[in-house]
């Protein structure tokens, strides 16, 4: 073949060569995704081997669907739904009987509730970039994400972590757009006010402002 | 604008999706307010510490594992043809 170098063959090129076939344009779709899919079921599930899994379970899933992928969606779209696919059925497992929480993952009802007010409000001591560099910090940042409920930290996850579109998100986790948003403002205000409350300067502490009319 | 409606909005001022209009009330209600303005501040930066999150790496032996299990599958989908 007389290719231009990997870098500039897009995504939808190596689909059709792919689907022609081509086993290393899958090869080279895998190696261009592979990471992500990586860490986003890592991000997920917290366990080196089940993210293996997942992975796994993602690649030969895309490669028995490839004939239906008709690129509606990108390609790694298309691939980070079926990780998230593989992975929500890991965490179902989990849960065992804990069915609560599974209907609490996919259940919308509870969504519509008023938002969290900010309480402790401060000027952060230091820049994000200062704080993600150290490793006690970095310690209480993870901390915080997984101390979030599952549906908050899912959507955070996609959307805020791997860059998802609130769309590409609801889709992923089966979720209506609305129910993205709601969720995703409440992971981000709870992410707020528990890492306020870390890294906020006392000194430069505000009270809420309060509008009881 | 109240604080309650300047949280309904948040997601979308901070995203830089929000429509002019309400970006424009959202900004004269933080100009006057200064701890719906810090609580933005401090979202934005909540946001921008996980996006700059420490990158995980994929194991060299995991992704050893996951072609191989790629090219196993592959062959049983696309048997050789035997040559002519």
């Amino acid at each position: 073949m007389t290719d231009a170098p990997e870098t500039e063959v897009t995504d939808a090129t190596l689909v059709s060569r792919a689907q022609a076939g081509d086993l290393a344009a899958f090869e080279a779709l895998m190696a261009r995704h592979e990471r992500r899919v990586y860490a986003l079921a890592l991000r997920m599930l917290r366990n080196e081997h089940d993210a293996e899994d997942v992975a796994q379970q993602t690649f030969l899933s895309a490669v028995e669907g490839l004939a239906g992928f008709r690129g509606e969606a990108s390609f790694s779209t298309w691939i980070l739904r079926i990780a998230t696919y593989a992975a929500l059925k890991i965490i179902r497992k989990r849960n065992g009987l804990e069915l609560v929480s599974l209907d609490e993952a996919t259940d919308a009802t509870g969504d519509g509730d008023g938002v969290p007010h900010p309480e402790y409000i401060a000027d952060w001591r230091a820049s994000p970039e200062q704080l993600v560099a150290h490793n006690e910090t970095r310690q209480l940042i993870d901390a915080a994400l997984a101390e979030l409920d599952e549906k908050h930290r899912l959507v955070f996850l996609l959307r805020d972590v791997e860059g998802l579109s609130v769309r590409e998100t609801a889709e992923a986790l089966g979720l209506t757009e609305v129910n993205v948003k709601v969720r995703l403002l409440r992971a981000r205000l709870r992410l707020r006010e528990r890492l306020t409350r870390e890294f906020g300067d006392p000194a430069r502490r505000r009270e809420p402002h309060r509008h009881d009319e | 604008m109240h604080c309650d409606e300047l949280l309904a909005a948040l997601n979308e001022y901070v995203d830089g999706t929000a429509n002019p209009a309400i970006c424009e009330e959202l900004r004269r209600h933080l100009a006057a307010c200064d701890p719906c303005q810090v609580v933005v501040d401090n979202l934005r930066q909540t946001i921008t510490l996980y996006r700059q999150g420490q990158p995980i790496e994929l194991p060299p032996a995991c992704r050893e594992r996951l072609h191989a299990a790629l090219r196993e599958r592959w062959r049983q989908l696309h048997p050789v043809p035997p040559t002519a």
